[in-house]
């Protein structure tokens, strides 16, 4: 059966030109990039290159990206690193309802370990009102952290907005960035952000590699310890290969963003306007215009987005309910909720994304499959247990 | 192409009834039913975690090459299954669990679901039984392994959902043979051993019941049938009709459980020969197939791999009545399940004895 693969913010196919950079790398350079012979010495050319290339990227100095092993330890780094920096002087953390796991969880956690924690809300398009995190900064605050854009429902976040407040109270401001870097403009010389997560795999790279843009003189200790590598701010010895791939998706995502996310907003608002029209009562999650350009996400009144998700993966289409769960555990998101739709609606959550290799075929070919299969899954939930 | 569905439960019988079907060159897509909700602690695996039974589950389909799914169905289980178990301990009763389950989640949920949602044509489970379609009729048979053979706890299924129902391991020899072909596909489930507990609960089932029935758990008097007191007993939720342990009683005698009297919270107990009965009452009743006549000849089977027995059942619009032939003790809230031959014919719950 051919596959259409239409989840690429859960994750991306790797490009064959950075498998085969990877591929390249696993092959000829062998050294530890700490190393002082030779093959060290190749080793940390490479770093060093990809290095660079992401820096550029985003308008950053190379000194001020370290390398992680993904997005999430890239968030952990951020949150656990500021607020150790900060200890003893200031204990809150200030983030909100919409974020990834990776930071939600990450603020329980340190919520545990005594830091203060206050979460924001968003409004019914899912966009976190700049105020509100005014609101929520007191003279404790050691940081905020609210994500660029949302993986589920692809809203667009006014982290502009926010980072203005952040600068004048003098509070550090992270974003976790894996969905957007790459699909919108970013840009860290006018952006007032001081940390910034990155991932490989969301831009057709390997899984595994990310990265933390740290702005010059922002205070941030360390979190893990070991050999000192990364400025003696993330120990370990480098993923050589992956860090590789991720300068070379940076460069590519980089050359390709601006024709690639008109292209794919096209397909977007394809999907969007389609399933709002065969679909009955079908909503769509997040900001209409304010989104991610590959992100289509709805919600069907009376289906279960599980259901949905297993139904068309038997009919070849690759999609997700909400974020990436094969636990068979229905909760209901904490995104959606966010948004103020009740559990039962919220279940109905479908995210369908798209990118660099979806074609207007299959966008057609998923918008005939779809409304049958929401239409038989609302008739057999309908029939009484 | 008809697509089955195979209940996978992480076990070795399941396992290799997705796979006898996969070699068939069937379109198997196997399902994992969470029947506990998944923790929402701090601890617990929130995403792309299942539990061990789920995960051994995954990596069979895996080894098999088939779409595999986990499904929840935690709240139709709490509701039909765990809450019912409760209840009927507190009320003095004795259920199974298991026939529950097929009844009200596998057979009912599940096989709605597959039809009607992913528009599958069967389902299949693991287990221990075999079912023969002639024609139009569909026959629900004893285990070609009788030693092994469930079919005691899948009297409940009518013609709807035998004729949906593909049951393959119930074809084979013997446990030893299901174990071969697990072991001849690589499945990582080959040496897995057979689970024997009441699935929902880890320890004692008493435990279970007590912290969700407390009230089955009060003191009461243990009689004789003419209201003498002789001992006291730990609460209905404790005891089960028939049973010989477990009762305070030291008269020498050996007694059973008689009746339950919850008003009273009385214990009644006397004397095999009290206890034993040869009439039942039979309610929730069903049959495989058309009901058979008002009152037909049959082998009763009372409990999980009994022994036969003969007896007449007399079919009644709310219920049937079960005669033996000979007297024997019966739980009220078990299931009773008539044979004819290796079919099953139907069954129903023990309602309570008539003396």
């Amino acid at each position: 059966m051919k596959r259409v693969y239409l989840d690429h913010a859960a994750t991306t196919p790797v490009d064959p030109e950075v498998a085969e950079a990877m591929a390249r790398v696993h092959r000829d350079v062998h050294g530890n990039a700490s190393s002082i012979h030779a093959e060290g010495r190749a080793a940390r050319a490479i770093v060093d290159e990809a290095r660079e290339r992401v820096a550029a990227v985003i308008g950053a100095e190379p000194s001020e990206i370290i390398f992680t092993g993904g997005g999430t330890e890239a968030d952990n780094l951020a949150l656990r690193g500021v607020l150790k920096a900060h200890r003893g002087e200031r204990d809150g953390l200030v983030t909100s309802a919409i974020e990834h796991h990776a930071v939600l969880d990450t603020a329980h956690d340190l919520e545990r370990e005594g830091v203060r924690v206050a979460v924001v809300g968003v409004d019914a398009t899912g966009r976190v009102d700049p105020r509100a995190v005014a609101g929520a900064i007191d003279g404790r605050t050691a940081l905020v952290s609210v994500m660029a854009a949302s993986n589920e429902i692809g809203a667009l976040q006014p982290i502009r907005e926010i980072g203005a407040i952040c600068r004048e109270r003098g509070v550090v401001f992270h974003s976790d960035a894996v969905q957007a870097v790459g699909a919108v403009p970013f840009d860290v010389r006018e952006l007032p952000v001081d940390l910034v997560s990155l991932n490989a795999h969301k831009l057709h790279g390997p899984k595994g590699v990310g990265a933390l843009y740290v702005r010059r003189g922002t205070r941030l200790a360390t979190v893990q310890t070991g050999g000192g590598q990364e400025k003696g701010r993330r120990a370990g010895t480098e993923n050589v290969a992956g860090i590789a791939a991720l300068g070379l998706v940076m460069r590519l995502a980089g050359e390709r963003r601006e024709r690639e996310s008109v292209r794919q907003a096209a397909l977007r608002d394809r999907i969007i306007d389609g399933v709002l029209a065969r679909v009955p009562d079908a909503s769509l999650t997040g900001h209409r215009t304010e989104r991610l350009p590959n992100n289509a996400s709805f919600v069907f009144r009376g289906a279960d987005g599980p259901s949905l998700v297993m139904a068309l993966d038997l009919e070849g289409f690759a999609v997700s309910s909400g974020s990436a769960c094969t636990s068979g555990d229905t909760a209901p998101s904490h995104v959606l909720l966010a948004l103020g739709l009740d559990a039962e609606t919220a279940k109905g959550s479908l995210r369908v994304t798209v990118g660099r290799a979806t074609t207007s075929g299959d966008v057609a070919a998923f918008l005939a499959a779809l409304p049958p299969i929401v239409a038989r899954i609302r008739g057999a939930a309908a029939v009484p247990a | 192409m008809s697509r089955v569905f195979v209940a996978m439960s992480g076990g070795v019988d399941s396992s290799v009834a997705a796979a006898l079907l996969a070699e068939r060159g069937e379109d198997v897509v196997g399902v994992w039913m969470r029947l506990v909700p998944a923790g929402h602690d701090a601890g617990a695996p929130r995403c792309c975690g299942t539990d061990e039974a789920g995960e051994d589950a995954r990596r069979a389909a895996g080894v098999l090459g088939i779409p595999f799914y986990a499904l929840d169905y935690a709240d139709v289980f709490g509701r039909s299954v765990v809450d019912r178990f409760v209840r009927s301990y507190a009320a003095g009763e004795t259920p199974n669990p298991c026939v529950a389950c097929n009844r009200h989640v596998k057979f009912e949920a599940l096989l709605r679901d597959v039809v009607a949602k992913f528009g599958a044509d069967r389902l299949a489970t693991g287990h221990y039984a075999r079912v023969a379609h002639d024609g139009a009729r569909h026959r629900l048979l004893r285990a070609a392994d009788a030693a092994k053979d469930q079919s005691y706890a899948l009297y409940m299924l009518g013609q709807r959902e035998l004729a949906r129902l593909a049951l393959p391991v119930g074809e084979l020899a013997d446990k030893a043979e299901t174990r071969r072909i697990a072991a001849r596909f690589g499945l990582p489930t080959a040496a897995k051993p057979d689970s024997m507990d009441v699935c929902f609960i880890g320890g004692d089932y008493r435990d279970f019941v007590r912290a969700r029935a407390p009230e089955a758990f009060r003191p009461g008097p243990v009689e004789r049938a003419d209201g003498t007191v002789v001992g006291a007993h730990a609460g209905i939720g404790t005891l089960t009709v028939g049973q010989r342990s477990g009762v305070g009683v030291a008269t020498g005698e050996r007694v059973y459980v008689l009746r339950l009297d919850l008003d009273r919270r009385a214990a009644v107990v006397g004397t095999r020969e009290e206890v034993a009965a040869t009439t039942y009452e039979v309610r929730d009743v069903s049959f495989t197939g058309s009901a058979p006549d008002e009152r037909f000849r049959t082998e009763a089977v009372l409990r999980y791999r009994g022994t036969p027995l003969g007896g007449w059942v007399d079919v009644r619009a709310d219920g049937a009545t079960l005669e033996l032939d000979a007297p024997a003790l019966v739980a009220p809230g078990q299931a009773v399940v008539w044979y004819d031959g290796d079919e099953v014919v139907g069954g129903g719950t023990i309602a309570r004895p008539r003396h």
